[in-house]
């Protein structure tokens, strides 16, 4: 029970953050330069730092489908924020086993809940590295939805379908490259 | 009834303002002028044009203002602790605070000197003054924090400091009081002044590459009072203007017994001359003590070491090196114009102010035309190296500023007004009153060879009505102007901290491009780092048991730690071990009788705990982090002394290995 309301505030969040990106749209009256999508932390200029999960996945040319798919679910300021967060991140390939036509689907307007539902059923609200990640955990994702852990031989597997297959650390948290796409529990 | 008058009366003037602009102004507040609003109006995300380093007083630290805005950009703590930041109280800070008296925890910061390259501000280092126990820091403007102390010896309080010349050659600190010197006896009676009391004025030598300082030597003074100073530019580049009162050298009631001549000194010196003799060996070097301490950003901790010796020159005896220039009553301003060519000298107590020329002045020496001597130092004609005066500029002259089109601006305590001038006709040409009570101002790159002009912006010393009240300790008060016009303008006043001396601003763009987001955690050489989690750990040693700790968001490794004893010393050293822009951890442990850890991304900080109970103490992060912040935390178990718990830690161990104490 604690979880989920540890949990709640952030989806709220993004929630807001949403509605603030939509409403800025139509209402900016400032110079052009400003007048551009709303942005948070993902546009501060800095080459310094750590990268953050979304600079991670941007930078790897294996997770183009996602990248694109949390641009479309409007996921890109939340997870640049400060977490601490852990991406479960498929890859292009894991995108390409689901039945065909599944992710343009998701890809539609009319279809970003459902969109933001998957994406969110990947990120869990913590910084765990593979160390913190035990056989029989649970784990409380950002959706609100559970997702299971088992550790055999070393081998890390998410919900007995999707195997951890290489590890970012980030700057907000950890990319766990991941060999399926997690899809969440059909709602009641 | 009369407040109902009252507030009748102020809703009239607040109408006044709006509506009736063409009124003549019969409150303060109506003198801001319509476009007041747009012109100090910095949007959201929008940066200020300048950063404005203002002394912080008696706070002993500095802040750092965004002009036009006013905006509080930080305080950076520089001769006082700050629990807030650890500064002072974390093992690794405190020797930044260690002196020949030990350690003072506080001091009165008075002015400001930006570092130069040619006579242009290059926003490399800002360097501040300690008034009570002599001091000079140096600020490194990458990190925006204190990198360097030196203490200075000979000194009964370092006001006339830490001025700069026109290359950062030198930074210098003449003694406010005169004392007996540091290797002579000091137990004699206060009323032998004239004859045991002398004064100094030091050079400290700022390494070009660096910014260490060092005392390069000091000058041996009569008994005056040193108050400012400022470095000859361009042609007079090479010789250094002290202001000084007390030429009575009056050991009580200075406020009567300083002010019995009619003319004080702003005394010359030539410190190319110095130099000279300095390489000739003619300097004395003399036994004293002083701390300087620097911070080493590598390891992210500061040495304090106590020097013993410094060389001394003798006005008195050494020719050509220190000249004195009469000045009307107890001289406080003493400023170069950007030319080099005018020394403005505010007398306070003055009705005029004196322009003198450096060329007459080299004229005057050649030719010596002195009017006597002073303690042995040739005193120059007035008349002979007086371009000219301001004529009845207004009451208590204190400091001039100039801007890019050959204007001054002189503040004036007694009658609160900023006065400008023309500096060649010395003709007054506007005046604008200030609330209240004026000290020093500043315009941007106002004492250097190349002022950028735009704003004057004054540094007040009495707020009274200005803002809501505070009981009977109000905001300190600093008031911004435009200068682009003939006229100036109010456009904005802003509280500061206090009390605000002088200041310097600097166009943002010089400073900002070199701020440093992040300490990389590779280069960190701390001794007590814990370059990762795998690298936390607990020792014992004796009675001092160290924690090596790290903080990530959003744990700290260990954050479960037992075999503590009553009579251990706990040094918990915090590694952040983020490579983040702004992702700073606080530590913070119950009963500690210091401060908090304030620990930026890729440093490592240490606080000694002493615990003085038997029971489980928490820690935990104070500087939100993350949606897990609250859950950044952990215990630490003290045991009895004499108990058999053992050393043991962990994080995120669930099974535990439990000792119950004997």
């Amino acid at each position: 029970m604690k979880k989920i309301f540890r949990f709640f505030p952030i989806a709220v969040l993004i929630l807001i953050f949403s509605a603030c990106n939509s409403s800025n749209e139509s209402t900016t009256v400032e110079s052009k330069e400003t007048a551009a999508k709303s942005v948070g932390q993902e546009a501060v200029q800095d080459d310094v730092s750590q990268k953050d999960v979304v600079k991670v996945a941007v930078g790897s040319k294996d997770h183009t489908t996602l990248v694109a798919a949390l641009k479309q679910a409007e996921l890109v300021t939340a997870l640049s924020n400060a977490g601490p967060f852990t991406v479960f991140a498929p890859t292009n390939d894991a995108f390409n086993k689901l039945p065909a036509g599944t992710v343009d689907g998701l890809m539609k307007d009319e279809k970003k809940e459902d969109l933001q539902n998957i994406l969110q059923y990947h990120v869990t609200t913590s910084a765990l590295s593979t160390d913190m990640l035990h056989d029989g955990q649970t784990l409380g994702m950002v959706n609100g939805d559970n997702v299971t852990i088992s550790v055999k031989d070393g081998k890390i597997t998410l919900n007995g379908t999707a195997n951890i297959i290489a590890s970012v650390r980030a700057s907000n948290g950890w990319v766990h490259i991941v060999d399926a796409v997690l899809l969440p529990p059909v709602k009641k | 009834m009369r407040s109902f008058i009252k507030t009748l009366l102020l809703f009239s003037a607040a109408i006044s303002i709006v509506w009736l602009q063409g009124c003549k102004p019969k409150g303060t507040q109506s003198a801001v002028s319509g476009d007041a609003a747009a012109k100090v109006y910095v949007a959201p995300g929008k940066y200020d044009e300048f950063y404005n380093f203002v002394s912080g007083g008696f706070s002993g630290q500095m802040s750092v203002y965004g002009i036009p805005s006013g905006r509080l950009l930080r305080v950076i703590p520089v001769f006082s602790v700050d629990p807030e930041k650890g500064y002072g109280y974390s093992e690794e800070t405190k020797s930044m605070l260690n002196t020949s008296h030990g350690f003072v925890p506080w001091d009165d910061l008075h002015h400001i000197a930006l570092s130069e390259t040619d006579g242009i501000q290059d926003g490399r280092w800002v360097f501040a003054n300690g008034n009570n126990t002599p001091r000079i820091a140096r600020v490194d403007l990458k990190t925006f924090r204190t990198a360097e102390i030196i203490e200075i010896p000979n000194s009964g309080g370092n006001h006339s400091s830490p001025f700069i010349t026109e290359n950062s050659e030198y930074v210098v600190a003449g003694t406010r009081f005169s004392i007996p010197m540091d290797n002579s006896n000091g137990d004699v009676p206060i009323n032998t002044y004239k004859s045991n009391f002398k004064g100094t004025v030091s050079f400290i030598s700022v390494d070009k590459t660096t910014g260490n300082m060092n005392i390069a030597f000091q000058i041996l003074m009569p008994g005056v009072n040193f108050d400012l100073a400022r470095a000859g530019k361009g042609k007079s580049h090479g010789w250094m203007f002290f202001s000084c009162y007390n030429s009575e050298r009056a050991n009580t009631l200075l406020e009567q017994n300083a002010s019995q001549k009619d003319k004080d000194f702003i005394i010359a010196v030539n410190w190319k001359k110095a130099e000279e003799y300095l390489k000739a060996g003619k300097g004395k070097k003399e036994s004293v003590k002083y701390a300087h301490n620097t911070y080493d950003e590598k390891k992210h901790s500061a040495t304090s070491v106590i020097e013993t010796e410094v060389t001394v020159l003798d006005s008195k005896d050494l020719a050509d090196m220190v000249y004195m220039i009469p000045c009307p009553k107890s001289p406080h301003g003493c400023d170069t114009d950007p030319s080099g060519e005018y020394i403005v000298a505010s007398g306070k107590l003055a009705a005029t102010i004196p322009v003198f020329s450096f060329t007459k002045m080299q004229q005057a020496i050649a030719s010596k035309t002195f009017e006597g001597e002073y303690e042995g130092i040739p005193v120059l004609k007035y008349d002979a190296v007086l371009y000219g005066e301001v004529k009845k500029p207004g009451l208590g002259p204190l400091h001039t500023e100039f801007d890019d089109k050959g204007f001054a601006y002189t503040s004036f305590f007694v009658s609160s007004e900023i006065v400008k001038w023309n500096v060649k006709t010395l003709e007054v040409v506007d005046r604008v009153p200030t609330y209240y009570s004026i000290g020093h101002l500043s315009v941007p790159g106002g004492p250097t060879r190349k002022p950028w002009g735009k704003y004057v912006i004054a540094y007040n010393k009495i707020t009274k009505d200005r803002y809501l009240p505070t009981g009977p300790e109000l905001a300190q008060s600093a008031q911004l102007y435009s200068i682009e016009g003939d006229k100036m303008k109010l456009l904005l006043d802003f509280p500061t901290i206090g009390e605000p001396h002088y200041a310097e601003a600097i166009p943002a763009e010089l400073i900002m491009k070199n701020s440093q987001k992040i300490y990389k955690i590779e280069e960190n050489q701390n001794p007590f780092a814990a370059l990762g989690d795998k690298f936390a750990r607990v020792e014992r040693k004796g009675n001092e048991v160290h924690v090596y700790m790290t903080s990530i968001r959003s744990h700290f490794t260990p954050d479960n730690i037992e075999g503590v004893k009553m009579g251990d010393i706990v040094y918990f050293h915090v590694t952040n071990l983020e490579q983040d822009w702004d992702m700073p951890h606080g530590f913070a442990v119950k009963g500690a009788n210091n401060a908090e850890l304030l620990v930026m991304p890729g440093e490592t900080q240490t606080l000694a705990w002493k615990p003085e109970r038997v029971g489980i103490f928490p820690f935990y992060c104070t500087d939100f982090c993350s949606a897990l912040h609250q859950e950044m935390q952990g215990y630490i178990r003290v045991s009895p002394a004499g108990s058999n718990v053992p050393i043991s830690f962990g994080t995120g161990k669930t099974d535990s290995t439990t000792v119950a104490a004997k």
